[in-house]
């Protein structure tokens, strides 16, 4: 009966979200009663518009890469050439897993150097995961009378792959993609640790200069991209069902 | 996140080959991977000091010509065993061989780089020294996936790992080392810091396992609640770590002030407590959601056959669901431990410790023995829990069949 209220509220969400970007200083009294009479009460040292430009295009980049490079890794390892190396995947996959994402970050620091690209590698090896994962179980899982009929079709191989594997497993590839930038958005505001320009450095800042204001805004402003993209990626994921007509 | 977790990987991919020597596909990129290590980079590389840029030296200048040559001679013959289709245990050996001999190496380096008497220059490992490692930790991994060893053998080899390096940690052959030496620096905080990130890890996790396990088990049952329970939750684990770390900061200095007898318990804005709580609401996801999905996972002929001999619901969740549901709760369970011992390294921001301290101190003072001083211990506990916790799900998940079988 309130099937609408999710869209609505979403919708406003958003509106709020571009109208602090563009003009902080509208909300400059909401924030205040939670600063200290002489602190900013809005982040002052960096445009928080260009912060989370920067921040969602480092997650952009890195997810690209991203699944790119594990569609393509998943496709190998199904393939009767790669065969051998599936096990292991699965195996590489799960241990991956439990490196944490701060020590990544530190770690791709003396290869790389401080800034952007210790935080591009940590986001592009926690978006590999999810997404390899996703791809490998979706194409693994494929219903076998459908990839009879393919065969049985006449289809070649690189045929199969491209009109039956893949887009049968779509849906499942578009949920792997949808965790995986949901962790990167969380993930790149670590990256401010080691000098990233990201949304993290206002909640850095915030904790430094013990201004909770700066905390919140900078953690709100990552949240609410996280659910307004989250939310996005499972509408084209429920399209993309919708129209294979599986359930 | 919340989704199934498996670790058995049921596949016979080996036909009988000929008579012919084949090449193992993996064998090749692994010795490819361990060929660069040894030819393309460098084995140790010695600093003047703690945070200055140093030399780096290959495997022959790093040790004295026997051990160089020894090393050598060693690596290649596992190469060689890497690269033919053998029994995995062969493999396995030769990995383990590796390892050993490697860890053995790069302590001894240490002590061969380092002039007498200078207590400044700091030896440490290079990229050719971890080029290697993971060479050999793959033909590692690899041999033991097709192994496929059972449960308590995987854990018996995680114990014979974790002996061999209390061993050499011990036994005072990696001394020399500069992560070593940053330890020997801070050995009372280093075990400090450890217990605060072990507390944080597993206490989050067993106050989350208190209140998500009822609270999954009444979202079960009352489905009107399930959505609006699952989506909060949902929205929580939306907020990055840093900034959750750092919202509440001013609750808990607000209950501190105003709640008697909070600040006695050690209820602060900054310390451990937000992160204690953060790390709580970050683990309550999977167990709720895991607990819902392996509760409606129960066949229902279980519940029919159940109630049919007049099991009260108190009886009928705790005899039969919940044993059942088991192998998926355990299954979040790994999952929220592993992701806490991970974030518990971002409480240090808050100066709430943990292994995190070393990390950003060491950021901070672009010194990256002391890094890994907080990176290395994470990682192997988070491994460790993995392991052990993927053999418990295997031993848990294989009661079912059997009672059915009886």
């Amino acid at each position: 009966m309130k099937a609408w209220l999710p869209t609505i509220l979403r919708g406003l969400l958003f509106v709020v979200l571009v109208a602090f970007l563009l003009s902080p200083t509208t909300f400059e009294p909401v924030l205040k009663p939670l600063v200290d009479t002489n602190a900013p009460a809005i982040y002052n040292q960096g445009s928080l518009l260009d912060l989370t430009l920067q921040h969602l295009s480092t997650v952009f980049i890195a997810t690209l890469v991203a699944i790119v490079v594990a569609i393509l890794l998943a496709i190998l390892v199904t393939r009767p050439f790669g065969a051998e190396f599936l096990p292991l995947s699965r195996s590489l996959v799960n241990i991956g897993q439990t490196f944490p994402p701060v020590a990544v970050l530190a770690l791709a620091v003396p290869a790389v150097g401080f800034g952007e690209k210790p935080t591009l590698i940590a986001l592009f090896l926690y978006g590999l995961l999810p997404i390899f994962e996703n791809t490998l179980t979706a194409l693994t899982n494929l219903p076998r009378s459908v990839m009879e009929a393919a065969r049985g079709s006449g289809m070649t191989n690189f045929q199969r792959l491209m009109k039956v594997e893949l887009p049968l497993s779509l849906p499942i590839i578009v949920a792997g993609i949808r965790l995986s930038v949901t962790i990167g958005l969380a993930t790149a505001t670590i990256g401010s640790t080691v000098a990233a320009r990201t949304l993290g450095e206002v909640i850095i800042a915030g904790l430094q200069s013990n201004n909770l204001a700066f905390i919140l805004q900078g953690g709100l402003i990552v949240g609410a991209l996280a659910v307004l993209i989250y939310d996005g990626l499972s509408a084209v994921e429920k399209m993309l069902t919708r129209r294979l007509g599986i359930a | 996140m919340t989704e199934v977790f498996q670790a058995g990987l049921p596949f016979g991919l080996f036909p009988g080959g000929g008579l012919k020597i084949r090449f193992d596909k993996l064998g090749i990129v692994i010795a490819i991977i361990a060929a660069s290590g040894l030819v393309f980079s460098t084995f140790a590389v010695l600093k003047p000091n703690r945070i200055l840029q140093g030399q780096a030296k290959t495997i022959l200048e790093a040790l004295p010509a026997w051990a160089g040559y020894g090393l050598l001679i060693l690596l290649i013959a596992a190469i060689a065993a890497a690269l033919f289709r053998t029994s995995p245990w062969i493999k396995l050996i030769a990995a383990a061989a590796s390892l050993t001999a490697l860890a053995l190496a790069i302590g001894y380096a240490a002590g061969f780089l380092t002039p007498a008497g200078n207590t400044y220059a700091r030896v440490s490992p290079a990229s050719g020294f971890w080029i290697l490692i993971f060479a050999f930790a793959l033909l590692a991994a690899d041999a033991l996936t097709r192994l496929q060893p059972p449960p308590w053998m995987r854990v018996l080899f995680l114990c014979i790992t974790a002996i061999g390096i209390a061993a050499l940690l011990f036994s005072g052959s990696w001394n020399g080392l500069s992560i070593m030496k940053e330890y020997a620096g801070r050995a009372d905080v280093f075990w400090t810091e450890a217990g605060k990130h072990v507390t944080l890890a597993l206490g989050s996790l067993f106050a989350a396992a208190l209140v998500g396990l009822p609270l999954g088990i009444l979202c079960h049952r009352v489905s009107s609640l399930r959505a609006g329970v699952l989506n909060t939750l949902n929205l929580v684990q939306t907020i990055p770590s840093i900034a959750l770390f750092g919202i509440l900061i001013g609750p808990l200095a607000w209950v501190a002030l105003n709640v008697p007898g909070a600040a006695a318990l050690g209820i602060r804005g900054i310390g451990m407590a937000p992160a204690f709580v953060a790390l709580f609401l970050y683990s309550l996801l999977p167990i709720v959601a895991n607990t819902v999905v392996g509760l409606a996972g129960v066949p229902r002929e279980a519940n029919d056959a159940a109630r049919g001999i007049g099991m009260t619901d108190r009886q009928r969740l705790f005899q039969v669901e919940f044993p059942l549901a088991l192998p998926v709760i355990l299954t979040a369970i790994r999952i929220v431990l592993v992701q806490n011992i991970g974030m518990a390294t971002i409480a240090a921001l808050i100066g709430g410790g943990g292994f995190g301290v070393f990390v950003f101190q060491g950021i901070g003072q672009t010194a990256m023995d002391l890094v890994l001083l907080g990176a290395v211990p994470t990682v192997a506990l988070a491994f460790a829990a993995a392991v052990v916790l993927d053999a418990l799900i295997e031993m848990n998940s294989r009661v079912p069949n059997g009672v059915s079988a009886a």
